[in-house]
């Protein structure tokens, strides 16, 4: 699916953008745990989270995922923005909550990564 | 090809707000190597965790990133306070992190199992009132 469909489905407000609207997004991953993301993100895929922090945007650095969502209406801090303009990482902000966001972008055809197991 | 240097850096304790940049800038320079994604993504996450871990349980320490032919290797060594039972800290969802830490997505006790993961060959050395060394070697 196109970043452009995406943003409309889910009310997305555009925060930083370095990468054009037509960029295809295979995969989505909603969490919380920056400790999960780097344990189980397999792919590159699109964030949704309600942190706001800058460790969000350096943990999707290292796990190369372009894009953070952030949801529920949650506006990051102004170091989370300066940090994702400098590494490259598109932010956007949904109003909707986790579950709204996860369950519209499911219904519109968007899979959930492939998930490692716990060795 | 001789083992060289990368990188090389002292992490403080506690010291979230540059927390990362090791890894970053780690990120950066194999890039410019050209080290293929997926290995410099295993590096990065591998160096990551172990920069978090000096800066939430340790005393401080540093870490140094080390490449040969055929391998990077990522040395993380901390003045204590050691990790009293390995084998526990390696269990998924085992952690000691404190509410702070976890409001800020970490602390989920993932960090060393994560580690172990991505790395294809992981020595500790630790214990109680002892300094730790990870070292963690990813192949070529």
């Amino acid at each position: 699916m196109r970043l452009s469909e995406i943003v409309p489905l889910i009310e997305l407000e555009p925060l930083v953008v370095i990468d054009e609207p037509n960029f295809q997004v295979e995969t989505v991953c909603g969490c919380d745990l920056m400790s999960d993301v780097l344990a189980f993100s397999q792919e590159k895929t699109m964030l949704l989270t309600g942190l706001t922090n800058p460790h969000v945007v350096r943990t999707c650095e290292m796990t190369d995922i372009k894009f953070i969502i952030f949801v529920r209406g949650k506006r990051p801090p102004q170091d989370t923005l300066d940090l994702a303009r400098e590494r490259g990482i598109n932010l956007y902000l949904s109003p909707l909550s986790m579950f709204e966001c996860c369950g519209r972008l499911y219904q519109a055809g968007l899979g959930s990564e492939t998930m490692r197991r716990i060795d | 090809m001789q083992e060289q240097t990368l990188l090389q850096s002292k992490i403080e304790q506690g010291d979230f707000t540059r927390g990362g940049e090791v890894s970053s800038s780690l990120k950066d320079v194999l890039r410019k190597l050209g080290i293929k994604s997926e290995t410099s993504r295993r590096v990065t996450i591998v160096t990551y965790e172990l920069e978090m871990n000096i800066i939430i349980h340790s005393l401080g320490g540093e870490i140094e990133v080390l490449i040969s032919s055929e391998q990077i290797k990522v040395v993380a060594t901390d003045r204590g306070p050691g990790i009293p039972d390995v084998e526990k800290a390696f269990q998924p969802g085992f952690s000691t992190a404190d509410d702070f830490v976890r409001g800020m997505g970490f602390g989920a006790g993932m960090g060393l199992n994560n580690i172990k993961h991505y790395s294809d060959q992981l020595t500790v050395e630790t214990g109680q009132g002892k300094k730790s060394k990870f070292t963690a070697i990813i192949c070529l």
